[in-house]
């Protein structure tokens, strides 16, 4: 039987949304049994949300050498020893931040094949699809040996409901932390801020934004949408916004459901991390810009004109 | 302080790319240094500015290679080693296995910096394979970093406007992100300099590899077409406004 195994990532809500899209790309292969692995202790609370996509077994993971919270290493170990024993071939998760860097950890370990960011996957030829080029070009890569692992990047496969009984195991690795790398403390700059890899819909403010508190007025458009918001690099360095805030090449890659962008030309960099959202749309003064000759829908207009507006016009239709 | 920089030559982020034979690509645009592989590039000579030491360049690519190689000594590193191969992508794991040999081959390392990805295959992973290779510990995506006798302190983000604060023991593998600090164009002397110092170059067939078992290869590269133009909504603002707002709900079904 073919296995499946993902790593489930989670925050303070519990199971993020995007993992259920890579739940989805592992059902692709028609009999794959999927095992859902969970590492901060919490698994019976995951359950009702992991089975109803179509996970068969949920592992809670622990170790022999303590706490898994703060360990990179120890929970890339733990990983690893349990694709080992329970076998599985494909070994999936999120191409989140952490997920890329776990990820990476494990297959390092494992000496396993990795193909990082897929935007696309076949599990019964081992074939994935990924970004080459920064989105200029997508390349089909084949994956040679098994287990292999894959990180999905978030909203690229539409998570489809399939509910089943799954059942709930524990396991404990017995491995030890390397006592090399340790997390000394996490910081959180922008509290209940929505992630942008994992928005559904996000508005960009490029250079014309001017100053930093300017972006109050696309955070009060992204708290009616549900959305984050984003910079452009011209205007991260002229220091109007965080580089965790920079959607382009040297930035964040996204992939949301809509893409608003206010006061963009419209560059190939900018472009090479948000090519892959489903609807671009463009807020700007010049009826020129080479933005317009790329997206979707287009308003001309000034963004500190425009921006108000929408939303304003969201607000109403929402109530 | 013995530092090692891996640096990849990669197409220019702006550069047209134009797909032949399937699954490779016409090599004949302008190619630069990873962008990412700068920031490490700098991260190391200003480390070495305060502790002594040396940075040596480490790249795996064709003989063209030379040419980003010389960009990045006139960043002030101080030699390079070209470990060379005929193909510009190589497995990640087959890439780490030979950027180790080349590294141990020359010298013990003290740190090993690289970029967090490359922007042309983006496999995102040579640094975890190297430190995996050296039995070191690895951090990437860093946006900060302070080295002390035996330690050093590392932030990199972790999504959701947080960040993440790592204690990581040396010698150890760090990847740089854009932010950790801001490489300064080299001056005119500085890049005459760079003509001179020493690139050693081997062939990747020489280092003793298995070169015939790739984990991953490349079966198909396929341009992506561009959008077309935009709709545009005419009228005042609040009419474009109106229409924007209907055909994503009701086109699009997004809102
Ligand atoms: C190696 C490299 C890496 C890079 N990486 C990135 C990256 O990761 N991300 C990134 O974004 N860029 C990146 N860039 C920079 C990129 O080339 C562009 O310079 C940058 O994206 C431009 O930002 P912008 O669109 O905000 O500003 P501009 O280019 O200044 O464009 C502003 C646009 O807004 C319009 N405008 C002006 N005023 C208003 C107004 N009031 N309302 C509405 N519209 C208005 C203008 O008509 C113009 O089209 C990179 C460049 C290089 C060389």
């Amino acid at each position: 039987m073919f296995k499946a195994g993902i790593w489930i990532e989670t925050g303070e809500n519990g199971v993020k949304e995007a993992n259920f899209g890579v739940i989805t790309a592992a059902r692709g292969h028609g009999d794959a049994e999927i095992h859902a692995f969970v590492l901060d202790g919490n698994a019976d609370a995951y359950q009702d949300a992991l089975q109803s996509y179509g996970v068969q077994k949920i592992v809670s993971l622990g170790t022999d050498g303590g706490d898994l919270s703060s360990k990179p290493d120890l929970q890339a170990a733990a990983l690893a020893e349990a694709v080992n024993h329970f076998e599985i071939t494909a070994f999936l998760g999120l191409s989140s931040a952490r997920g890329r860097d776990l990820l990476a950890r494990v297959a390092a370990l494992m000496d396993a094949p990795l193909v990082q960011d897929c935007i696309g996957i076949d599990l019964s030829s081992q074939t994935v699809s990924k970004s080459h080029f920064s989105g200029k070009t997508v390349a089909t890569v084949k994956i040679n040996a098994n287990p292999f692992v894959c990180s999905v990047r978030p909203n690229t496969i539409e998570a489809q409901i399939a509910p089943c009984q799954c059942e709930l195991i524990e396991y404990r690795a017995s491995v030890q932390d390397p006592g090399k790398l340790a997390v000394k403390e996490i910081e959180k700059s922008r509290t209940g801020a929505v992630d942008l890899t994992e928005a559904n819909i996000i508005i960009t403010g490029g250079y014309p934004i001017g100053a930093a508190e300017n972006y109050n007025l696309l955070q009060q458009c992204a708290d009616v949408l549900g959305a984050a918001v984003g910079a452009s690099r011209a205007a991260v360095d002229a220091g109007y916004a965080p580089h965790s805030m920079q959607i382009g090449q040297t930035g964040k890659t996204v992939s949301p459901k809509l893409y608003i962008g206010c006061g963009l030309s419209g560059s190939v960099q900018h472009f090479a991390g948000m090519k892959t959202s489903k609807v671009i749309v463009a807020i700007n003064t010049d009826a020129e810009a080479p933005i317009f000759e790329k997206c979707d829908y287009g308003i001309i207009g000034d963004l500190f004109e425009v921006v108000p507006v929408l939303t304003q016009v969201l607000r109403e239709q929402k109530s | 302080m013995q530092i090692y920089v891996c640096v990849k030559h990669v197409p220019d982020t702006a550069a047209r790319i134009t797909v032949v034979g399937g699954s490779g690509f016409a090599e004949t645009c302008k190619f630069i240094v990873n962008p990412y592989d700068e920031y490490a590039v700098e991260e190391a000579v200003q480390l070495v500015k305060r502790n002594g030491g040396e940075v040596v360049l480490v790249t795996v690519g064709k003989e063209s290679a030379v040419s980003s190689m010389r960009s990045a000594l006139a960043m002030g590193a101080d030699r390079g080693i070209l470990v060379k191969t005929d193909a510009q992508f190589l497995d990640s794991a087959l890439t780490a296995q030979a950027l180790k040999k080349a590294i141990a081959q020359d010298g013990t390392a003290d740190m090993i910096f690289c970029g967090r990805q490359s922007i042309d295959s983006e496999g995102m992973q040579t640094p975890f394979r190297l430190a995996q290779a050296f039995g070191m510990a690895v951090v990437t995506d860093v946006v900060a970093l302070s080295v002390n006798e035996n330690q050093a302190i590392a932030e990199h983000d972790i999504g959701g406007g947080a960040t993440e604060v790592l204690q990581i023991q040396l010698p150890c593998v760090i990847g740089a992100n854009r932010g950790l600090n801001d490489p300064p164009y080299p001056k005119l002397p500085q890049v005459l300099r760079a003509k001179k110092k020493e690139i050693k170059q081997v062939d990747i067939a020489d280092l003793g590899l298995d070169l015939s078992f790739p984990l991953t290869e490349i079966i198909k590269l396929e341009a992506v077409p561009e959008r077309g133009k935009a709709k545009i909504f005419e009228g005042s603002t609040r009419e474009s406004v109106e229409q924007l707002v209907k055909a994503l709900k009701e086109e699009e079904k997004i809102l």
